[in-house]
């Protein structure tokens, strides 16, 4: 990723480990998202349980990258690009764990449902999930390759992503009104379209960090914001 | 807050100091220095604020040390050397000929790489400055002078015992803290500073790192060094030199964070070459 080699070379393998193990987090945590979508929309019960156990394998990826930063900061002290790097490693890693705790939850979700028929606002769902699924999938490529201008992109789509989620609770919110049956798959499938909601403002956090790591700072504006629902709005 | 200005569009500058902006100490405007026909110094043009720390990075041969002691004219003393442009001190144009560079080394005291106290007592190393310049009327003036000045540079505790001991029989870290001390002594307004640290361990380079940033209270104090850590930790601004010109001058925290040159990227990272 960066432009030149440093002097010394086992520094660049150091880095160079970090982001291994990033993309490979990042691999699962993609993985994961597909499989629990997959889970939900299709109820493929299978599918869920892979999802669910490959919880550990990106806690250990996390746990790698918090002691491999450790080591560069402590042995190498790391300055300007290089300082930026370390320190987007360790909040990137952070995100994409939380990103697989919250795949995992839907996993778990759609265990619950009975069938995938009696999941409301299923296509909107989908849409959603796809949205989510393809911003994971470009914020990591913009990691890997160093892109601002994708990493930007990605970032101002947290907004569509907002009203997608913001349309979902209002119809599943008239889907109860209308059937009190479909409340209880209603409830699961709300904290489903939030927990999809919550992966893509973690692809954003990330999308701001690898603007910062390869710009210096940070993008120039507030990150843009969907209108909230009344008694939804996002929790910091 | 104020902004850093300067002629020489190709050199980034920055001031990004969230606290009040200290006024402009030294002024350099297309500084330039031939040692000969060779020329070491390019157009350097940079606003030195006071009351801070500014320190000097680049690799050997750079210019660095060069334009530091262009700040106090140490480099009249080499004869091939020729100095253009134009450097102020408060207004003041230390190059005007009526200047006496005598009273202007008085004014911008210097510390050098390696501690090289006099072959006297701790005593007479700081009284030299004062009774040289004839700052003192008697010997208790003087008593109280080499008293503050020890004291001001952290080795009253040491040093108050012994002061008639040989000031070469105290450690290297103690001894580069006695120059400190002596150059304080003629109350300079200016400290430079050229690698003070590189002969030096950890600790007695910590002990001196405290000190400088002491004494900024009183002092400018301009700081060449080759360690980026020691750069990083003890200056507000810092300005990176290469082949004999300025490439970058910047708030100390965002040089080393956001760098605004590929240069100077290159150098702190460990890219360079």
């Amino acid at each position: 990723m960066a432009p030149t080699q440093h002097i010394v070379r086992s520094y660049d393998t150091e880095l160079e480990q970090v982001d291994r193990h990033i993309l490979a987090m990042g691999g699962l945590v993609e993985a994961q998202l597909r499989g629990a979508m997959e889970a939900l929309v299709e109820g493929d019960r299978e599918i869920a349980q892979r999802v669910i156990e490959s919880d550990t394998q990106i806690d250990e990826h996390e746990h790698q990258v918090d002691e491999l930063v450790t080591r560069v900061i402590a042995l190498r002290q790391p300055m300007a690009e290089d300082l930026r790097r370390v320190k987007t490693g360790l909040k990137v890693a952070a995100n994409l764990e939380r990103m697989g705790d919250l795949a995992a939850n839907i996993a778990k979700r759609s265990l619950v449902i009975e069938t995938p028929h009696q999941v409301p606002q299923r296509e909107a769902l989908r849409r959603l999930g796809n949205a989510v699924y393809g911003m994971t999938t470009d914020v990591l490529n913009a990691y890997r390759d160093g892109d601002a201008a994708l990493a930007q992109r990605v970032w101002r789509q947290d907004e569509s992503i907002d009203e997608m989620y913001n349309a979902i609770f209002l119809a599943i919110l008239a889907d109860m009104i209308a059937d009190p049956r479909v409340i209880s798959p209603g409830t699961h499938i709300h904290f489903v379209a939030k927990n999809i909601e919550r992966i893509g403002d973690h692809a954003t956090n990330i999308a701001e960090m690898v603007t910062y790591m390869i710009l210096g700072s940070l993008p120039d504006r507030e990150r843009p914001k969907g209108s909230s629902v009344q008694g939804a709005e996002e929790q910091p | 807050m104020k902004e850093a200005t300067t002629s020489a569009s190709s050199v980034s500058v920055r001031h990004a100091h969230s606290g009040v902006a200290m006024p402009t100490k030294v002024h350099a405007r297309d500084v330039t220095v031939h040692y000969g026909d060779k020329q070491a110094l390019f157009n350097v043009t940079m606003d030195i604020p006071a009351n801070s720390v500014t320190a000097f990075i680049g690799p050997s041969g750079c210019g660095k040390s060069t334009f530091l002691r262009c700040i106090n004219r140490m480099n009249d003393t080499i004869d091939i050397c020729r100095v253009g442009g134009t450097i102020t001190v408060d207004d003041q144009d230390i190059y005007d000929p009526k200047l006496d560079v005598v009273q202007l080394r008085a004014r911008v005291g210097m510390v050098f790489q390696k501690p090289n106290p006099f072959p006297k007592s701790i005593y007479d190393n700081i009284a030299y400055g004062p009774r040289i310049h004839g700052l003192v009327r008697s010997k208790s003036e003087l008593d109280g002078i080499v008293e503050s000045s020890l004291k001001r540079a952290g080795l009253w505790k040491e040093a108050s015992e012994r002061l008639n001991e040989p000031a070469t029989g105290m450690s290297g870290g103690q001894q580069q803290r006695l120059c400190i001390a002596r150059a304080i002594a003629v109350s300079p307004e200016i400290i430079l500073m050229d690698e003070p640290c590189s002969a030096l361990d950890p600790i007695s380079t910590a002990h001196i790192e405290e000190l400088i940033d002491e004494l900024r209270e009183n002092f400018t104090i301009i700081i060449v060094t080759h360690n980026l850590q020691q750069a990083a930790r003890v200056s507000q601004m810092t300005g990176f030199f290469h082949l004999g010109k300025l490439i970058e001058f910047a708030d100390t925290g965002e040089l080393f964070q956001s760098p605004q040159n590929s240069m100077t990227e290159d150098y702190i990272t460990g890219r360079f070459g």
